[in-house]
């Protein structure tokens, strides 16, 4: 398991249930501590009926409605399938999920017919699901655990992933793995963007690696955007979507940069109520600051101001404390917030099995494409994790228990030199340049785009590879930061290649994907997902008819 | 516009016992509010990319990865802040150094070579 968020701790467990003799569980940060899951303050999906009837069914619905027609209906139904098994399965292993009275108590969120999203109080459901597998992982005699391990290629034998290359951080020694399967759970690419709610080790690194592997992404024009993460001022300790609660609860209204409401502006009336989907809060913000009406750090305010102390400190409970450690008093200072990069809904194209397109590799969690189409319901994140984590670590270990697993030594010679390579090369400071890729991906592959803006990111792109001076034998130091730096850009431009790709082909607006040159959904055109690999060295598109 | 940017000066060590040990200054511009871990980050961006220190979620306060003694306590870089002036930053003590900020913080079952 190449990642130890959610879905890898997961796929972990699951493969070791399955009888799989040895699991290699590893992170390039420490297992368990990274990725997406960890930093989720909110809720999670599952039909279970705790507080009033539902089925799996509702949810599936729900689910390929906010997907836009996109959905893999396969997938997608897997996920609701099997999400209340595995939330009561996390109720078991003692998450923690609040209740009311005796059942489980259950949110609506946007997106939702019926009271569906459980959660963890308060704003620690994402920590918890996290504690929760760290503790069961850490109990597997099947499971080896290592944090600091860097994966920087898949190795591939006649078309077969046979395992994975890369580097121990804290020593700097090269790690060569043979595996009868990989699964690779390395979340999204949100990092891409100079706004995003994710933790900052997420660049698209599995994205590259399944690209070079050879394998199938599907759906990677798809970025979703968050219309209120935070902005200003500083907040450290919080996740940055955690607005969109109160705000639904409570009714926080949003105002531009003049403190007057806009919102009705560009959609219908708000009613104080968030009734507006997130592509029209979106587009509502960024357009007042792009007509100069933004709130100084280019966002907008969102205000809790005309509601009393009592009732805020009942809402927000502890966590009004741990804003007043951040200098923010709701009941006198508007906060500012803007859209950000939240979720991935492309990713690489897997079966139901969780299989890719490369025999022996796997993907699950938020590294898989085509479950969300165009557009995540919301709670359905950590399901998914839970879920395809499930699917894929026991598929993997049926297949892997079976699998060859010789590694050529033609396959670790061409890791060990492109590794080299980057160890060797010196240029500008890595992460600004990483810093201007996602300067590039916010201002020209964000939430709208067109024509001229994705080609000339794309254009910008292209001339811009990661420096490479081929070398013999080179020496990495212990935890080597710039070497790191390195490696995610150069996965990261990878996964922008794919991104700006799928957008320029889709000339429609679907869902997460806003072209102002195409504005309507085309249903004749593009009622489909398009698929994206290299060939030759060339990323190629194409549509995937069901 | 935003015009609360100020100074600060972080003194901190660098090396390991086999490449040597010093203690360096950096001056850097911060906003009020603002990290202890974004004055590293903004450091590594800009003037040392070799600059080594754990993190991994960057200020929710959830991985708990960026421990590290700040003015003589330990404490995490992500929710201590920069304020202007000189702020000490070192490794944590009693735990096998590895280079700059960084120390052995991996619990040993989960290391891939156990010293």
């Amino acid at each position: 398991m190449i990642g130890a968020g959610g879905a890898g701790m997961y796929a972990a467990l699951s493969a070791a249930k399955a009888g799989a003799r040895q699991v290699i569980l590893l992170d390039k940060n420490m297992i368990g501590r990274g990725g997406a899951t960890i930093m989720a303050q909110m809720t999670v999906a599952a039909a279970l009926s705790e507080a009033e009837p539902d089925e799996w069914e509702w949810h599936l619905a729900d689910t390929l409605e906010a997907g836009r027609g996109l959905c893999d209906p396969k997938l997608a139904a897997l996920l609701c399938r099997e999400g209340p098994v595995r939330m009561r399965e996390m109720d078991e292993w003692g998450v923690g999920w609040a209740r009311e009275g005796d059942s489980i108590a259950q949110v609506m969120a946007p997106g939702h017919g019926v009271k569906r999203c459980c959660y963890v109080d308060f704003l620690s459901t994402g920590p918890a699901v996290s504690q929760t597998l760290r503790n069961r992982v850490s109990r597997s005699k099947e499971i080896r655990r290592v944090s600091n391990l860097t994966i920087t290629e898949l190795l591939i034998n006649d078309e077969r992933c046979c395992g994975a290359f890369g580097y121990d951080v804290s020593s700097g020694v090269a790690v060569s793995i043979e595996a009868g399967a990989t699964i690779i759970a390395t979340g999204g690419l949100t990092k891409l963007y100079a706004r995003n709610s994710a933790s900052t080790n997420m660049a698209g690194e599995g994205y590259a690696l399944a690209l070079n592997a050879g394998a199938e992404l599907i759906d990677m024009e798809f970025v979703q955007f968050f219309p209120i993460g935070h902005l200003a001022p500083r907040l450290v300790g919080m996740d940055p979507i955690m607005w969109d609660p109160f705000r639904y609860k409570l009714g926080g209204l949003l105002l531009n940069g003049e403190h007057e409401e806009f919102v009705h502006r560009y959609a219908d009336a708000d009613e104080g109520n968030y009734k507006i989907t997130r592509d029209q809060a979106t587009f509502a913000i960024l357009s007042e600051v792009a007509a100069g009406r933004g709130s100084p750090h280019g966002g907008a305010y969102l205000s809790f101001a005309h509601l009393s102390e009592d009732r805020l400190r009942e809402a927000f409970g502890p966590v009004i404390d741990r804003l007043a450690d951040n200098g923010i008093d709701l009941t006198s200072t508007a906060v500012e917030v803007s859209p950000i990069a939240h979720y991935h809904m492309g990713g690489i194209r897997v079966n139901e099995k969780m299989q890719s397109t490369i025999a022996g590799l796997y993907a699950a969690g938020e590294a898989v494409g085509g479950a969300n189409g165009a557009n995540r319901l919301s709670g359905n994140a950590i399901t998914e994790a839970l879920v395809f984590g499930d699917v894929a670590g026991r598929e993997a270990a049926l297949e892997g228990a079976n699998a060859a697993t010789a590694v050529p030594s033609s396959a670790e010679v061409w890791a060990a030199d492109r590794l080299s390579s980057m160890v060797a090369a010196s240029d500008e400071s890595p992460d600004q340049q990483f810093n201007r890729l996602q300067g590039l991906m916010w201002d020209s592959v964000g939430p709208f785009r067109d024509a001229k803006g994705l080609e000339f990111a794309r254009d910008q792109i292209d001339g811009w590879g990661v420096s490479e001076e081929r070398q013999g034998q080179v020496t990495i130091l212990p935890f080597d930061m710039n070497l790191a730096s390195r490696l995610e850009l150069r996965a990261a431009l990878t996964s922008a290649k794919a991104v700006i790709a799928s957008a320029l082909a889709r000339e429609e607006s679907r869902g997460a994907h806003q072209r102002r040159d195409f504005q309507e959904m085309n249903d004749e055109a593009w009622h489909c997902s398009q698929r994206i690999k290299l060939h030759e060295g060339t990323l190629v598109t194409d549509k995937v008819r069901r | 516009m935003i015009d609360s940017q100020r100074i600060a000066t972080l003194e901190i060590v660098r090396g390991s016992e086999e490449l040597g040990l010093e203690t360096v200054a950096y001056e850097l511009p911060f906003e009020d509010g603002a990290s202890i871990l974004d004055g590293l980050m903004w450091l590594k961006t800009h003037r040392e990319p070799s600059l080594a220190f754990r993190f991994s979620c960057i200020n929710a306060n959830v991985c708990r990865e960026c421990t590290m003694v700040i003015d003589g306590e330990t404490t995490y870089a992500c929710t201590a802040r920069l304020r202007p002036g000189v702020t000490k930053l070192e490794p944590l003590p009693n735990r096998r150094h590895i280079r700059d900020l960084v120390t052995e913080t991996v619990p040993r079952r989960e290391r891939l070579i156990d010293d």
